[in-house]
């Protein structure tokens, strides 16, 4: 016998710019259209529902996924949905969830929204709930920390829970089977960063890390092996990466390399500082014809 | 090794043959072959077991906890006891390695057999810098003001044109050094 019943997925959507929704929607389509013919988006304040928020506030029925877009916070002078904090919303909506999954920075550790200093007051899930709250969920809550989020962790995210009911997450709370790598992996710049050639916004060539701000080897993300439309990422496409799956997003001067006296303030991630520059002192020395040339002319 | 160093520096490169450094060293020309194929390979094998020797002392240096000031005194000291005590280290550095490019070329590019003392000089910039010690500027410029000043130096002290003992001369440089380099209020 098989139960025919497909589990809830109610999208609540805080202090937001709206950019995960966008993402979702911007998923592969045969993707969207799987996880749509396996799950019951039964709310979402952007799409088409059959049900407002208040209904499912006042129904007795559970939430299988609960999923977060968003910065949360108590302060009614500046955030409110029908009279009510994000906080309190929050807190109703995820006694009834067995899973709780912040989608974006913004709800993972209040990402921009933060950085208001008008209102100390901006955090993320974690921090914004009570812990009576959360006594009916079934796992720690997932960060699905990025700015925005792929469409592709999301749904991924979602069917482990259903299928396994559990998934491995690091100290952050991300799943490590999609934050475990470093946006360096699957970068197709990497020769360029081995030998120490520094490339422009918008081309090709080059590497984005010595000049430009480029995170990449310092940043947790599936994001250039896991390919956003299935064909690109922020560095192929010429774009430092900006490490916006890291807890310290967004930091100040994001295109620029901080660098003392030409030495870059940050190294990648697991190399002392001493190995990194005598590393590339080396490797800058040697000019390999191909890779100071245009791919294509 | 120091051997070679001191008869490469003496002589120049051109004008030392294996045999002579096999005899220095009491060895066979035959037995120096099994350790360098050319004296091209002995002289690039030299210039990194020279600078390696400078680069373990500024290592040292640069673990201590003391100012970037202190550090660029300590250096001036340890660079210029090596000009005395043991002068074929640098003069091997300023008489044959920057005289004879040539050599050099294949196998120790740009900073290929240099790398660990550029490496340290570069640590103890960057930490001067990070503690508003000295001003922001760009590496190689920096670079050449402490090396040029230190290297200029040896250089006076190899002629033998100097006054004075050259340890005397250590803290008037190391303060030029400094000065050059220090944050701006």
């Amino acid at each position: 016998m098989t139960n025919n019943k497909k589990p809830t997925v109610v999208w609540f959507q805080a202090i937001t710019c709206n950019g995960n929704t966008h993402s979702l929607l911007s998923a592969n389509s045969s993707r969207l259209e799987l996880f749509l013919n396996s799950f019951d988006l039964i709310y979402h304040p952007s799409l088409t529902i059959d049900k407002s928020l208040n209904e499912i506030l006042e129904s007795k029925d559970e939430i299988d996924f609960l999923l977060v877009e968003g910065a949360i916070s108590k302060n009614s002078d500046f955030f409110t949905i029908s009279d009510e904090t994000t906080n309190v919303l929050l807190n109703k909506l995820t006694s009834k969830a067995k899973y709780l999954v912040a989608v974006g920075s913004c709800a993972s550790y209040g990402g921009v929204h933060a950085k208001f200093e008008q209102n100390d007051n901006v955090v993320g899930l974690e921090e914004s709930l009570d812990k009576k709250s959360t006594k009916n969920l079934k796992h720690e809550i997932i960060n699905l920390t990025g700015c925005p989020v792929h469409p592709e962790w999301i749904i991924q995210t979602l069917f482990t829970l259903n299928n396994f009911g559990k998934m491995a997450i690091d100290e952050e709370g991300r799943p490590k089977e999609l934050y475990s790598t470093l946006a360096h992996h699957g970068c197709t710049r990497n020769e360029y960063f081995e030998w120490k050639i520094e490339g422009a916004w918008g081309e090709k060539e080059g590497c984005l890390f010595y000049d430009q701000g480029c995170r990449g080897p310092m940043t947790h993300s599936s994001c250039n092996k896991i390919l956003w439309n299935d064909v690109n990422s922020k560095t192929r496409a010429g774009m430092p990466c900006i490490g916006c799956t890291e807890t310290d997003f967004p930091r100040d001067n994001m295109l620029e390399t901080k660098k003392n006296i030409g030495i870059p303030f940050e190294v990648p991630t697991g190399i002392s500082k001493r190995a990194y520059l005598s590393i590339t002192g080396v490797a800058k020395t040697f000019t390999i014809d191909r890779l100071n040339k245009k791919l294509m002319d | 090794m120091e051997n070679s160093l001191k008869l490469f520096s003496q002589k120049g490169f051109y004008n030392t043959t294996i045999p002579d450094i096999a005899k220095s060293m009491k060895m066979s020309v035959g037995n120096m072959y099994n350790y360098f194929s050319s004296k091209e390979e002995l002289a690039k094998y030299a210039i990194k077991y020279s600078t390696n020797i400078l680069a373990s002392q500024l290592r040292e240096i640069n673990h201590m906890e003391i100012s970037s000031k202190e550090k660029i005194f300590l250096f001036a000291k340890m660079y210029f006891e090596n000009v005395k005590n043991s002068p074929e280290v640098i003069e091997y550095f300023l008489r044959v390695y920057l005289s004879n490019r040539e050599v050099f070329k294949q196998g120790c590019e740009g900073f290929l057999c240099v790398g660990e003392f550029v490496t340290e000089v570069m640590l103890l910039l960057d930490e001067g810098a990070q503690n508003k010690e000295f001003r922001d500027q760009e590496f190689f410029p920096a670079f050449s003001m402490i090396m040029g000043s230190l290297g200029g130096f040896a250089f006076l002290s190899g002629e033998a044109v100097l006054d004075k003992d050259i340890m005397e001369y250590s803290d008037a440089i190391a303060d030029n050094i400094y000065r050059a380099l220090k944050y701006d209020e």
